[in-house]
């Protein structure tokens, strides 16, 4: 009762801002880029031509991240990771000589106003590349913008794969780049019943067809499957479920709130970390403090960052973070990659020198940036860079440590198409297409 | 199969844990007829106290036992400044009530927001909570088992207040027949917000309790706010006796369907069963025969 009215407001509410946001929105060009588009119309390649001004000093770029709403926790980390390489850029000089200039828009934790304010982004502020999205429901929502408008959008998060738009660099992992080094590392150390427990909605849904698959083609074994809808904090049962199936290892893709309420219950019904492990696909630096550490260390989680790298990029990366946000802010995998992907945005305009979408697009391969996670290179094909997967263990000081990595930065597979356990996934995720 | 008398247990948990929350709902609700949407605030209100009292107090037993006591009278005198200066106004026009105290949820919840901060928080429980105790070979959150106990101490306690008190007396007297209270010499205007005081305290206790098991953020409370009205109604409004079979069958119900299918199916069957039952007994499962009109 109450939620629902609460729910019909919001809606409501919602409605309404979307409402007042299109009439201010990009609609009237104006007669210089009118013409523009009629002098273009007979050689015609993509389907619009841009705004963007490259005649000035500066370029503007745009930001869409979540800074209200439920996502603005995680998306806010993400907003200030970019201002801070807009910044260092800028500092050196700048791209091909020009100043960025950032276009902050708030996606407001809502998929539609997502598209619409990058939209806005291309149409009316011109801006050269938009940065920003998490959820996979704001980049599908954006999806169609910025093949319409021929734009770009890079991406940060790690995510589910099967995607690959020409319009859209991916810089987080794709799924053989967490998920399947994740089972690898299960596998070697000789885990072989796993026990799936996540969040109800489409990233863990994914997630866990691929666990199925690999465990499948690997000799192991799945012994239970649960979702709890999102922002459930009953898991009784669930626990219940997992102690009784006989399982070795837990593959986690609770997200958000959840995770407290499920790590609380595990560890009060008497399982531990080294007798039945979980290893987590959604738990970086921010959220141990969140789910308070005492109920999480000793826990296994996958990503391609994390705060303790030893390097000298890394290093340097946290430090200035650090003395920019404050000292008790943690840097974490999404942060750092939405940092690399304005870097390689730069070296892939400096690559092709120019701003056009097609030119930076057609340099876009093999572009490299010694990132704090490591070297990434772009893959030109399917717009996924090469990542180096870590597995870490979370520690007493709320930090992850490093406890096993791939032999150097791997391939980007979104659809899977090089393992032969994946096999039917990809042949059906290709019908789907 | 074993994995009944776990189930069994969780279901008992389960149940307490609604209890709790609709407890305090069913003296305002129940009692009053006011529709408090800001209840589920209230509790917000007790998990934030657990965690001031855990980060102020070293040690977290005493840390656990000062919050039940603060949080009771935090969430009480939000609850009685809510009555005094906006439901008096608006006695007994029940969908009036649900607007404003929609409204002030949203106030209360922002409130938090700015001053804990939009990330969630957490108390640090005392170590004993934290762990399992063993029953017959099976181990049990003791945090669960602390919950059910006070759950049980709760009702035990409004119990008395309302039977054997002159207290409670005039405020069953006033429940069950407002005008005929009122030329008998009762105060219905203080009796109206000591009632509203301890149903806002109650909400309160339970947000200290369930901060055992939970993070702590400004949504708190709309977690457990919509299954709170739940048991209220499908105990039969005003009816102590009601909530308590109402939570427990719930709660069981819930565990025994999602141990086959899954939490998703589980939440959405206790709804089912809930308004299918209403449709058989709209005045809920312990109504009470009266004169009064309304």
């Amino acid at each position: 009762m109450a939620t629902l009215s609460k729910a019909r407001v919001i809606a409501l509410l919602c409605a309404a801002a979307a409402v007042l946001s299109t009439s201010g929105c990009g609609w009237g060009r104006t007669v210089a880029e009118k013409d523009a588009l009629d002098a273009n119309s007979t050689t015609a390649t993509s389907a619009k031509s841009s705004c963007v001004d490259t005649s000035g000093d500066t370029i503007k770029i745009g930001f869409v991240n979540s800074l209200s709403g439920t996502m603005a926790i995680s998306e806010q980390t993400v907003s200030d990771s970019l201002h801070m390489a807009v910044d260092e850029i800028n500092a050196n000089g700048g791209v091909l000589g020009k100043q960025l200039k950032v276009v902050q828009q708030d996606g407001k934790s809502e998929p539609a106003v997502f598209a619409e304010k990058a939209k806005t982004l291309i149409e009316k502020e011109c801006v050269a590349a938009v940065f920003g999205g998490w959820t996979s429901s704001s980049r599908k929502a954006m999806l169609p913008v910025f093949e319409a408008d021929n734009a770009l959008l890079f991406y940060p998060l790690q995510y589910e794969g099967m995607e690959s738009s020409p319009n859209i660099f991916y810089s987080g992992a794709a799924p053989n780049q967490q998920i399947v080094p994740a089972l690898d590392y299960l596998k070697e150390k000789g885990y072989k019943k796993l026990f799936l427990v996540g969040s109800d909605y489409v990233f863990p849904q994914t997630a866990n067809r691929v666990v199925k698959a690999y465990a499948a083609g690997n000799g192991m074994e799945v012994v239970g499957e649960e979702y709890t809808p999102m922002g459930s904090t009953d898991f009784t049962t669930i626990v219940n479920k997992l102690k009784f199936s006989g399982a070795d290892a837990v593959v986690n893709t609770l997200n958000g709130d959840s995770n407290v309420a499920f790590f609380k219950e595990y560890k009060a019904s008497g399982l531990k970390a080294d007798t039945v492990p979980v290893i987590s696909m959604s738990i970086a630096e921010e959220e141990v403090s969140a789910i308070g550490v005492d109920n999480v260390k000793g826990q296994l989680t996958a990503w391609n960052y994390y705060q303790t790298l030893d390097s000298a990029e890394n290093k340097k990366f946290v430090k200035d973070f650090k003395a920019k946000y404050g000292e008790n802010r943690p840097t974490s995998d999404p942060m750092e990659s939405a940092y690399t992907s304005v870097y390689l945005w730069k070296g892939m305009v400096e690559k092709a020198k120019s701003f056009d979408v097609d030119k930076v697009k057609a340099a876009a391969d093999g572009v490299t940036f010694d990132a704090p996670e490591g070297k990434v290179t772009v893959d030109g094909e399917n717009h996924h860079i090469y990542k180096t997967s870590y597995i870490g263990e979370i520690g007493d000081d709320k930090l992850i440590h490093t406890v096993w990595q791939s032999d150097g930065p791997i391939k980007p597979d979104p659809y899977l198409k090089t393992y032969d356990w994946a096999k039917s996934l990809s042949a059906s995720s290709e019908s789907n297409e | 199969m074993d994995m009944l008398f776990p189930q069994i247990v969780a279901g008992l948990s389960n149940g307490s844990i609604l209890l709790l929350a609709a407890l305090g709902l069913s003296l305002t609700f129940g009692q009053m007829g006011v529709i408090n949407n800001a209840h589920g605030e209230f509790m917000m209100a007790g998990a934030y106290t657990a965690y001031v009292m855990s980060t102020l107090i070293g040690n977290k037993t005493v840390a656990l036992i000062v919050a039940l006591v603060v949080g009771f009278a935090v969430s009480g005198l939000l609850g009685l400044l809510l009555d005094v200066a906006l439901l008096e106004r608006m006695r007994m026009r029940p969908l009036d009530t649900l607007l404003v105290t929609f409204g002030v949820s949203l106030v209360l919840q922002q409130l938090a927001r700015d001053i804990f901060g939009a990330t969630p928080v957490y108390a640090s429980a005392p170590e004993a909570l934290t762990n399992p105790v063993t029953v017959f070979g099976y181990s049990f959150s003791a945090g669960r088992l602390f919950i059910f106990i006070l759950s049980i101490v709760c009702v035990a306690a409004l119990y008395a207040v309302l039977k054997l008190t002159p207290l409670g007396r005039q405020i069953r007297a006033t429940s069950e027949n407002r005008d005929l209270a009122e030329v008998s010499g009762i105060s219905t205007r203080t009796v109206d917000h000591v009632t509203f005081f301890l149903g806002s305290g109650i909400a309160g206790i339970a947000g200290v309790a369930l901060s055992l098991l939970n993070s702590i953020s400004f949504n708190f409370g709309t977690t457990f706010i919509v299954q709170a009205f739940l048991v209220v109604v499908a105990g039969g409004v005003g009816q102590l006796k009601g909530a308590v079979i109402a939570s427990f069958v719930l709660g069981l119900c819930q565990s025994a369907i999602e141990l086959p299918t899954s939490a998703s199916i589980g939440q959405v069957a206790v709804f089912l069963i809930v308004v299918v039952f209403l449709q058989f007994r709209p005045q809920g499962l312990v109504s009470i025969r009266s004169r009064n009109l309304a």
